[in-house]
């Protein structure tokens, strides 16, 4: 599949009939390959879990869903009530995370930032948290926690504006920094106050981050807010590039920094606010795949959204089958990404000195 | 000729709660290269900055062809006056023609991409600068002279009349100087107006029509090379002695006394 992309690229370079896949958009080689690859794992965790379906059986579930026929019974309810909506919360969940880390890297002019460099997954993670201390219901619990994610940065970009005359990234990241600190001790406090046996591992549980008790129900209520979010994105993903030249650079070129960046913090925030709702708090996916996308295809953001999206949908796809296939109890995805992430981080750390 | 393409009345620039200059006035015609000398400190970089309505004026006014610059959208600006950064490390590799093209910002719409047409004049900007075979070279592995000159290409991609280079020679190896001040004279003769500040006199009195002496946020001489850089005007300045001498060649410069200890 990589090699495809290479190809494409070279021909690209040396000025051969190609054109039209690798200068303008995305080179399409590879954004084909990877979005068979997504198709292929999705059929695969499709068959994976406690209850193992094979593959005839779920072409034969596939067809009754079109011809309505009677269902089968377990098949089709651990299918398409169970499975189904969590694999595609996890391809969900994965492309949104990685587009906002995309979209960050880009406007924070550095290759290590996170989605979550405004506070967003603290300030969910502490709705989420007053969501459970409350005994909320489910629903509850996800709305406290994406209206909280929203607020928190709302609350990190009001300070931006109040601060005039410095480096306006550097009082973002920094506001960003204290106000995470303040939700973090928030949420510590009401761990203490919890109650040990009901609430604190539901707190610790959700904190780690979980598709596992995903239906279908969560999957249609973050869908339109992440698409939402995804429009400035896909519309402006040339002029992201211009804003990661820096402020003065941008607007010497004729952009509106200001406006575009608070435009687009707002697009990475409604998504990543929707993805930490349904499915916690999962760290490095939109630090380490929007890296490893740039690494691919180069950091023109146009070809990186979609590169990013995808291999960040396989990515939290694979993770998560891992998660529900690996030990007979669920392991959370938090710890998964963690164990796969850092190390690759610290790899990237040491083993390239140079060209993020 | 018609009204200056770039005019400061009476600007008064600088930061917000500081300022750092006043009583400025200037005015740039097409062809016309102005240079602006000062030490370090004395504000140049602020003046541009203010020049290119990046920062607001404190006082007094700048026009673009006759209109007030502080009205003008960030779009209409950057139509009129491209602007060459110190050459600078970037934070992502994206290929010098990618770099170059993001010049043509202001004349695609909000949303657009920018089309084959833009790409060619990018990739003709490239080749005016002689570095067309780089096009698809990563900008974070070029070389301090490479990185200025792309800098230079996306500026005439802009396709504005006027192009204002912050120290466009500034940590250059001597080549480099040399073909950036002779590419900024070949702009000049395609009737583009340049202003760009240096640290030395030398380049003045090879590419500069006028010469702006700033100190301490005030222009104290304005003329020829020849009239505002006199050995005095130095030694005030600068703090040094200096012989300035007419080679048989004609051209002018300046050679200091290395054995004086500073005034």
């Amino acid at each position: 599949m990589t090699t495809g992309s290479m190809d494409s690229d070279d021909a690209d370079e040396t000025g051969l009939a190609t054109a039209r896949m690798g200068r303008r958009g995305a080179p399409l080689t590879l954004i084909a390959a990877l979005t068979l690859l997504l198709a292929a794992m999705m059929i695969g965790a499709m068959q994976l879990g406690r209850y193992p379906i094979a593959l005839a059986d779920i072409g034969g579930a596939m067809l009754r869903l079109f011809t309505g026929g009677a269902a089968a019974g377990q098949i089709d309810t651990v299918l398409w009530q169970i499975r189904l909506p969590r694999i595609l919360a996890a391809v969900l969940v994965g492309a949104a995370l990685s587009a906002a880390g995309a979209a960050y890297q880009g406007l924070f002019r550095n290759p290590l930032v996170s989605p979550d460099i405004l506070g967003v997954s603290t300030g969910a993670g502490l709705g989420a948290v007053i969501g459970i201390f409350l005994s909320l219901p489910v629903l509850g619990i996800q709305l406290f926690a994406f209206l909280a994610g929203l607020a928190t940065v709302a609350l990190v970009s009001a300070i931006g504006l109040l601060v005039r005359d410095r480096e306006p990234i550097l009082v973002l990241v920094l506001a960003g920094v204290v106000v995470g600190s303040l939700a973090g001790a928030a949420i510590s406090l009401l761990k203490i106050l919890a109650d040990p046996y009901e609430q604190l591992p539901a707190i610790t549980f959700w904190l780690l981050g979980s598709l596992s008790s995903i239906r279908n129900g969560d999957v249609l209520s973050a869908l339109p807010m992440i698409l939402l979010g995804l429009v400035p994105m896909i519309l402006l993903r040339w002029r992201i590039n211009l804003l990661s030249l820096g402020d003065e650079e941008a607007s010497a070129l004729g952009l509106e920094t200001h406006r575009l960046r608070y435009l687009i913090i707002a697009a990475a925030t409604l998504m990543t606010a929707s993805a930490v709702a349904i499915a916690g708090v999962v760290g490095w996916v939109g630090l380490i795949l929007p890296h490893l996308a740039r690494m691919l295809v180069g950091p023109n953001f146009e070809r990186l959204l979609p590169t990013a999206m995808l291999m960040g949908a396989c990515y939290l796809l694979l993770v998560d089958t891992l998660a529900r296939t690996m030990a007979s109890i669920e392991i959370p995805l938090g710890i998964l990404t963690a164990l796969v992430g850092a190390p690759f981080f610290l790899w990237l750390l040491v083993a390239r000195r140079d060209g993020w | 000729m018609s009204a200056p393409l770039l005019e400061a009345r009476g600007l008064a620039f600088g930061y917000p709660g500081r300022t750092v200059g006043r009583d400025v006035a200037l005015s740039l015609r097409p062809g016309e290269i102005i240079c602006l000398l000062g030490p370090n400190g004395s504000g140049k970089t602020t003046l541009f900055k203010t020049l290119l309505g990046l920062l607001p004026t404190h006082g007094g006014e700048v026009r673009l062809g006759g209109d007030l610059l502080g009205r003008m959208p960030r779009r209409e600006i950057a139509r009129r006056v491209a602007y060459v950064p110190q050459a600078h490390a970037a934070h992502f590799p994206f290929k010098l023609l990618d770099m170059v093209v993001m010049g043509r910002a202001a004349h695609l719409g909000l949303f657009a991409a920018p089309s084959a047409r833009d790409r060619e004049r990018a990739r003709a900007a490239l080749d005016l600068l002689g570095i067309a075979d780089l096009a698809a070279a990563e900008y974070t592995r070029l070389s301090g002279g490479q990185r200025q000159l792309a800098l230079i290409a996306r500026a005439i991609a802009q396709d504005a009349a006027i192009i204002v280079m912050d120290e466009p020679t500034a940590s250059l190896d001597f080549g480099n100087q040399v073909t950036v001040l002779s590419e900024v004279k070949r702009l000049a003769s395609r009737d583009l107006a340049i202003i760009l500040s240096t640290h030395d006199p030398d380049h003045a009195f090879s590419v500069a029509d006028r010469v702006l002496l700033l100190q301490n946020g005030r222009l104290i001489a304005e003329g020829d090379p020849a009239s505002v850089l006199t050995p005095e005007r130095l030694r005030a300045v600068y703090g040094v002695e200096v012989a300035v001498e007419q080679l048989s060649r004609g051209q002018t410069v300046c050679v200091p006394d290395y054995d004086q200890p500073r005034g």
